[in-house]
């Protein structure tokens, strides 16, 4: 059994373990809910553009798409953007995204290229030998759209100069606090008449299409101006919803540690106050021992003397 | 009749409410839209956005984007868009200072300077709606700060 003051050492340095888990959870939850309002700020702009994206694109007697709208027949190249944290201690939440990843990628019947987007993802997918085009790690905590705008940049760049047939991203969707799903959006081309996109941006299906519009200067001007910002905002909506599922994973893995650190303390505490009442039981055992040798050697003594 | 106006840039809803008159920077020039105004979707040059309401004028910046016009409702799909009293005069003084000084010492390549370019009218807009739109005193609008694109 471990000495008293050893068993005090754990004790002290458990408490103080707990000390920094609890406060990490406490950052996390703090965190977690200003990047759901910001994802909440994009959605207004989401949802306009989007409205106009559809009706512009479903005006009749349009004769050809707009080059970033238009689905290739041959796809040679995928560009997958891999969305991950920085920093670890966050629970199993780069493990899932991790691995649904190469769920989906791995057995790819084309080549498939990434961008990494979080330190992460980038150190995992460099390890298995995959093609990183480029990364985007140290995105800020609290990151403005125009921190994250080149990215949506560089996958339109890609997507034109037929680097790329199709691109997705590979997020984690934050449903709650408890819940956070990894997922992947088709990005390029865009979509509109795809199902799932427009379940999420625009609530208002009852958008009516007024028939006859008047463009200035002309339809493809205005898509060449909405749909590589629309391109962005989708990028900088999977990075939100990303950091807040990665605060709330860390936030509960912070708690579960936090518990944990709180119940060895306790156990230790336990073990303590044994190594302590037996430390104390064996001293007065000493004392004892040695009190009575001394009487018995005084007894002898005495004896001698007398006889 | 008022128009339903609303300018949302890509981080916030920057303004919304009714207005009587709303005037942007068009594509081929200035525009007033009133109510009832036939649908019309148009891009946006860098300039200023004045909304008419209830006998004031607000005006705000803006750096491009698109406009959609409907008979009874103004949408500016704004790339960075910010009300006068947001603009913060020193950044964008040292914007402009920062975009001048590349573009006369660097001999930049053509992107670069188009982005130098890019930046420097933006502050120069700011600068200019500052100087000409702002209420020498009166409250300010407190929001968030507005931030360049790209």
């Amino acid at each position: 059994m471990a000495t008293a003051r050893e068993v005090k050492l754990r004790i002290r340095s458990v408490k103080n373990i707990a000390q920094i888990t609890r406060a990490l959870q406490a950052v996390s939850a703090s965190k977690v809910q200003r990047a759901i309002a910001t994802v909440e700020a994009t959605r207004p702009y989401a949802t306009k553009a989007w409205e106009v994206l559809t009706h512009v694109a479903m005006q009749p007697g349009r004769e050809h798409m707009h080059p970033l709208m238009t689905r290739r027949d041959k796809v040679e190249n995928v560009l997958v953007v891999l969305i991950t944290s920085d920093r670890g201690l966050a629970g199993p939440y780069n493990t899932n995204v991790l691995r649904y990843t190469f769920r989906h990628f791995d057995d790819y019947p084309v080549p498939v290229h990434y961008v990494t987007v979080g330190r992460k993802g980038r150190e995992i997918l460099h390890r298995r030998g995959k093609h990183i085009v480029a990364d985007f790690s140290g995105i800020p905590d609290r990151p403005k759209f125009a921190d994250v705008s080149q990215i949506g940049h560089l996958l339109v760049e890609e997507f034109l100069n037929g680097k790329a047939d199709q691109v997705f991203l590979v997020y984690t969707d934050f449903i709650n606090m408890l819940r956070q799903n990894p997922t992947r959006k088709k990005l390029l081309p865009l979509e509109v008449d795809g199902g799932e996109r427009v379940q999420e941006f625009a609530p208002t299906a009852g958008h009516k299409v007024v028939a006859s519009y008047i463009y200035e200067p002309d339809e493809t001007e205005i898509l060449d101006e909405i749909v590589p910002r629309f391109t962005q905002l989708q990028v900088f909506h999977a990075i939100l919803e990303s950091q807040a599922s990665e605060h709330a994973a860390r936030m509960v893995a912070m708690k579960n540690a936090t518990d944990n650190a709180s119940e060895l303390a306790d156990a230790l505490q336990l073990e303590y106050n044994k190594a302590r009442q037996q430390s104390i039981t064996s001293e007065m055992l000493d004392i004892a021992g040695g009190a009575e040798a001394l009487a018995q050697a005084m007894a002898a003594e005495a004896r001698k003397a007398a006889a | 009749m008022p128009i339903r106006c609303e300018i949302v840039s890509q981080d916030r809803m920057v303004w919304a409410g009714e207005a009587d008159m709303v005037v942007v920077p068009g594509a081929s020039g200035e525009m007033g839209i009133l109510p009832d105004h036939a649908p019309l979707l148009s891009t946006l040059k860098p300039g200023f956005i004045k909304v008419a309401h209830d006998g004031e004028e607000e005006v705000f910046t803006v750096t491009g984007g698109v406009v959609e016009v409907r008979p009874d409702k103004v949408t500016i799909l704004a790339n960075a868009s910010e009300h006068v009293t947001e603009i913060d005069i020193q950044r964008a003084e040292e914007a402009r200072k920062r975009a001048e000084e590349l573009l006369k010492t660097t001999p930049p390549t053509a992107a670069e300077h188009l982005k130098a370019q890019a930046a420097l009218q933006r502050a120069r807009i700011r600068l200019e709606a500052a100087r000409r739109f702002r209420p020498k005193q009166g409250p300010q609008i407190q929001s968030g700060p507005a931030e360049d694109e790209d």
